[in-house]
């Protein structure tokens, strides 16, 4: 079972730039191992990570298996105004895993 | 020890040489790709240099998880910003890393991951503009290698 | 004494030498290692936590709480606590409210003597006593994640406070000496002991890894290596595999043992749980 961490200040001005830092549990398994009989471990990774703003999309990223194991994505945001982030990941198998966090601007 | 007849001594020669060979194609089969894969985005473009950067360690402590970050200059607006930073490891048995994607909602244009390197290479991003202009960096990476616990 | 000094030791340390292609010990990089004082009587000058030994960037996944991995699994650990399980119907809080206030001095203090069973007791034991026998709930695993979640929840309450084991409790003395034996008993193919490169040799490099003095009070650990939170009784089996030794099971009296006597050896430091290591 995945589990999300996101890490994002509760509040911020009008037009200030934040930093956003998430993380979530999963193996990333690169397909590229070979078990104990020498079969090839499938690939099965977390391929996308989005984060929407109050519906707008705001940083995407495609992931590869060379990402770690656990993938660590850390950006930027401007917060035009108060609402809520939304942040999704979805992998190989089609899982999708998602967070929601509200910022307010003062 | 058997004494190899003539024979024999041919086979295993032929063997042993296929085995040096086939060793030699998978180093430079990395960077192949990896050159497919730039010409493939840039789509008959050529990347400047500058305006793009890419912060790793020297050397990474453990080839699994090895910090990455990179950056676009200058804030991101409706009117200029970076629409896809792909990154590709050109050592690795797949180059492929991630792609980036920021917008106008971006603020500062740069994101930090944390990547597997199979071994010592370049770590190469290639930025796209949103007026479909290119970026380049390339950065070396040192990895080493087992020991004991490694 | 270390068993096999002399020509004896030598000797082997020529054929781990060829065996590893070249047992390079070579002085590391000069760096200052926050080191602590070793009291009288002990095996080291100075105790140095395995911290001191990563380069920077590692050290900064362990000091921020979210970059930290690890955290993942304290996080499910937390979770774990206040869930409810076993034909009890209870839950850890049930019997143990607050954990930061009542698991406070465990990570420091455990293993413990248990009275009960007649041996030492660590914390992924104690964790699975509490459930079969208090909660009606199932084991887990050893090395499950459950597992992993609670035992590192539970360790990082202690985190700052200076390890600090009893052995004067029941057979702790003779546990702790049973565990000196093995840590100073060669084994393996490659004929290493733990004392070998961890008392030896810290601060050398064998090949390219830089060897710490091989301490505990940062377990459960994200290995970068494992890209994962592990026990300690897993590095203990691979440290084990890797000097192509049978390897105990993890939560063998061996291992515990070996516990034991290693919370001796890291007496004073404070618990990093959980720590990011190579």
């Amino acid at each position: 079972m995945s589990k999300p961490r996101v890490k994002i200040p509760s509040s911020a001005a009008a037009g200030e730039i934040i930093t956003i830092k998430t993380l979530i549990t999963h193996k990333m398994e690169s397909g590229q191992r070979k078990d104990k009989q020498g079969k090839p471990i499938p690939r099965m990774i977390i391929n996308s990570f989005e984060c929407t703003f109050n519906g707008q999309r705001v940083f995407s990223c495609d992931l590869e298996p060379a990402i770690s194991a656990n993938p660590y994505l850390q950006f930027n945001a401007r917060v035009p105004e108060s609402g809520e982030f939304e942040f999704v990941w979805k992998d190989d198998e089609g899982s999708v895993f998602s967070d929601k966090k509200k910022i307010t601007v003062a | 020890m058997t004494v190899l007849n003539k024979r024999e001594f041919l086979i295993v020669a032929t063997g042993a040489a296929a085995v040096a060979l086939a060793g030699m194609p998978t180093i430079a089969l990395g960077a192949e790709k990896a050159d497919k894969r730039i010409a493939e985005f840039l789509g008959g473009a050529t990347p400047s240099e500058g305006g793009l950067s890419l912060e790793m360690p020297e050397i990474a402590e453990n080839g699994n998880t090895v910090p990455l970050t990179v950056r676009v200059d200058g804030e991101a607006t409706a009117d200029r910003y970076a629409e896809s930073v792909l990154i590709l490891a050109d050592g690795n048995p797949e180059p492929g890393v991630a792609t980036f994607h920021f917008s106008a909602l971006s603020g500062t244009q740069e994101a930090s991951t944390r990547m597997r390197l199979a071994k010592t290479q370049n770590v190469i991003a290639v930025a796209k503009m949103n007026d479909g202009s290119f970026m380049r960096t390339d950065n070396l990476v040192k990895v080493t290698i087992g020991g004991c616990g490694g | 004494m270390i068993k096999g000094m002399g020509l004896e030791k030598l000797g082997r340390w020529t054929a781990a030498a060829v065996l590893l292609g070249g047992l390079v010990a070579q002085p590391a990089l000069a760096q200052d290692r926050k080191s602590y004082p070793a009291p009288e009587g002990h095996p080291l000058s100075e105790i140095i936590s395995g911290f001191e030994f990563r380069n920077p960037e590692t050290q900064a996944l362990q000091l921020d709480d979210f970059e930290n991995p690890a955290f993942l699994w304290v996080q499910q650990g937390e979770e774990l606590w206040s869930t409810a399980e076993g034909t009890a119907g209870k839950s850890c809080a049930d019997c143990h409210g607050n954990a930061a206030e009542t698991m406070k001095m465990v990570g420091a203090t455990f293993p413990k003597w248990s009275e009960k069973n007649k041996k030492p007791i660590n914390i992924e034991l104690q964790v699975n006593e509490c459930r079969t026998e208090r909660m009606g709930a199932e084991a887990w695993k050893y090395e499950s994640s459950e597992m992993l979640g609670m035992t590192s929840y539970v360790r990082t309450q202690s985190r700052g406070e200076p390890v600090n084991v009893d052995f004067s409790e029941g057979d702790m003395e003779n546990w702790k000496e049973k565990g000196k034996d093995l840590y100073y008993t060669r084994f393996g193919q490659l004929n290493l002991s733990c004392s070998n490169c961890h008392e030896d040799n810290y601060g050398n490099y064998i090949r390219s890894d830089l060897l710490s003095q091989g301490q505990t009070n940062g377990f459960p650990t994200y290995r970068l290596k494992w890209q994962g939170i592990g026990t300690l009784h897993r590095r203990f089996k691979g440290c084990m595999d890797q000097v192509r030794a049978e390897p105990y099971k993890r939560g063998s009296d061996e291992f515990l043992a070996l516990e034991v006597y290693l919370s001796y050896r890291g007496v004073g430091l404070p618990v990093e749980a959980p720590a990011v290591r190579n």
